[in-house]
């Protein structure tokens, strides 16, 4: 990996973020899980509940939203543990770079894997429970700025339960409080849109959300690596 | 100044100071308390809105209010052990933390029956009553998170982590759900107390708060000196305490 | 007192039940969680005992003495 004491940050971060990109592909299951999950989610409501179209139209983004969510939550467990597994982890750590970078050059390489694909597969999901243009459009506008937040956030937990034997269900635990606002604002926005109103300050909000998640959860996380890792 | 500093890092200072704020702790606490209830059970005016069910505010706001305090205070003690590293903050979360959750449970419970008579069902979407279920997964995770890390002094950091990260959160969680229930909300009624309480009703509210407050303080002196204990059970002053007996 | 009677008092206008299981739920859990809190100070203390005497009791002499006996056992070459 390129990475180490004479390389600038900028081409360690790229680094790193191509080396997830190329380990991901290599092992194709990580990617199809969480999409195969959303689609499963997805499609599991109008048969549990009911397939009238009124009723899809009124949940249906709401539905897409956590089943998002829950899919982006699935997929945090192998963010960090197949290279905490084989020392690559350890060996991040101890870069002079600082660590809070390559940590969010790994979740946006996190994010472009699974949430990015999740956005890509929001519009066909969206024609299945009837939500008109509009509402899909905003729906993925919002899924777009949501979901980097929600692997930013998710980068938090996945760090403080790494190599803990509870992880799965721990990891849920603690990141489901700080999803809730995302998820409150995230299907405001496209009830909003529903009812014709402006969506631009529900948007602003996401991308507020999102700003504070760039900026602060790789601090957080690198703390928490650097804490679970001097465990393990 | 910074001799105080010193002081407070120290367990065994902390002992003997709880020791001796105890018991006032106690005994105001529970006596407050007593007299709030008992004031606001019997004496304190029926409302003209909701009859006599609103009396179990007189443990809900208290128990809500100190729910949300001690968190914060936990969330403080956590930025303390990550800057200085100083153990009584460790102890602090560690003391508390079952306790806020006891609390929120509390609150969560007397808010869902008050809502039955108010609301006729047991369970409302609320802000408040939504806040506070989120709170208790913030209290389950802290408790759930400490006990997963076996090494004392890493679980103490990875627990003050998660504190600061959910203390952050708190405003937003209070905001997004708040504009959520506006939103959706169909109760006509809701649970904030009106800003024009009569004396004979907030005064026994005000006793209430203080009196569980204080008791609050009784606890965390209490837990706090059994975790120094086991914590500090190598040192000798501790040897000397509970051979002599005094435990 | 607000109330006319005891009974009226316990009936709280028809939100009794309510009323009075929100406050015997405070009481038992606060006192419960006042209760184990006293008891776990005791349990370690305790135990905290318990290992200051057994420390006490090996350092003080009662070390048991290792000693080999051997004791000559004729065997016959024969």
């Amino acid at each position: 990996m390129n990475t180490g004491p004479g390389v600038g940050t900028f081409h360690a971060m790229k680094a790193v973020f191509t080396r997830d990109l190329k380990v991901a592909f290599r092992q194709r299951q990580d990617l199809l899980n969480p999409l195969l999950f959303f689609v499963i989610v997805v499609t599991l409501f109008p048969l549990g509940v009911s397939p009238e179209v009124s009723f899809l139209q009124e949940a249906g983004a709401g539905i897409l939203w956590v089943a998002a969510l829950l899919s982006v939550l699935l997929s945090l467990d192998h963010l960090f543990r197949h290279d905490f597994d084989d020392g690559t982890l350890e060996q991040l750590v101890l870069q002079p770079q600082p660590l809070f970078l390559l940590v969010l050059a790994k979740t946006l390489a996190h994010w472009v894997l699974t949430g990015l694909p999740l956005v890509l597969l929001t519009p066909v999901l969206g024609v299945m429970v009837h939500l008109n243009g509009n509402s899909i459009a905003v729906l993925c506008l919002t899924l777009l700025i949501g979901t980097p937040v929600l692997s930013l956030i998710g980068s938090i937990g996945a760090a403080l339960t790494l190599g803990l034997r509870s992880a799965g269900v721990l990891l849920s635990l603690l990141i489901i409080p700080l999803y809730i606002p995302v998820l409150i604002f995230g299907t405001g926005s496209v009830a909003a849109a529903t009812d014709g109103a402006s969506v631009s300050a529900y948007l602003a909000l996401m991308a507020a959300f999102l700003a504070l998640a760039v900026t602060l959860a790789p601090f957080a996380a690198a703390a928490a690596l650097k804490i679970s890792l001097s465990n393990g | 100044m910074w001799k105080i500093f010193h002081k407070l890092g120290s367990p065994k200072w902390f002992f003997g100071i709880a020791t001796r704020l105890m018991p006032w702790f106690l005994v105001l606490g529970v006596g407050l308390l007593m007299v709030g209830i008992v004031w606001g059970l019997a004496f304190a005016p029926r409302d003209y809105l909701q009859g006599n069910s609103y009396r179990i505010i007189f443990i809900h706001v208290p128990t809500a209010f100190l729910a949300q305090s001690a968190y914060i205070m936990m969330a403080s003690a956590g930025l303390v052990t990550l800057v200085w590293r100083m153990k009584l903050a460790d102890v602090f979360v560690r003391a508390v933390a079952p306790v806020g959750l006891v609390l929120t449970f509390l609150a969560l419970f007397t808010g869902a029956v008050w809502g039955k008579p108010t609301w006729g069902t047991w369970w409302v979407w609320d802000a408040r009553l939504t806040s506070m279920l989120i709170l208790l997964f913030l209290y389950g995770g802290v408790i759930a998170l400490d006990r997963a890390i076996s090494d004392e002094k890493l679980a103490a950091r990875a627990v003050a982590v998660l504190l600061l990260v959910g203390v952050v959160n708190i405003p937003i969680i209070k905001y997004s759900v708040d504009w959520w229930n506006t939103l959706h909300q169909t109760a006509t009624f809701t649970l904030t107390q009106r800003p024009t309480m009569p004396a004979e009703m907030w005064v026994p509210l005000l006793l209430s708060v203080l009196g569980l407050y204080l008791l609050f303080g009784w606890l965390a002196c209490l837990r706090m000196q059994t975790e120094i204990l086991r914590r500090e059970h190598r040192t000798r002053w501790v040897k000397e305490f509970v051979m002599a007996g005094r435990g | 007192m607000e109330f006319d009677s005891f009974s009226a008092f316990i009936a709280m206008g028809g939100h009794g039940p309510y009323v009075w299981a929100c406050y015997g739920v405070f009481f038992v859990l606060l006192s419960a969680v006042m209760i184990w809190s006293v008891q776990s100070q005791k349990a370690v203390i305790e135990a905290c005992r318990r290992v200051y005497e057994t420390q006490g009791a090996e350092s003080s002499g009662k070390v048991s003495h290792a000693s080999a006996t051997f004791k000559r056992v004729n065997v016959s070459n024969d």
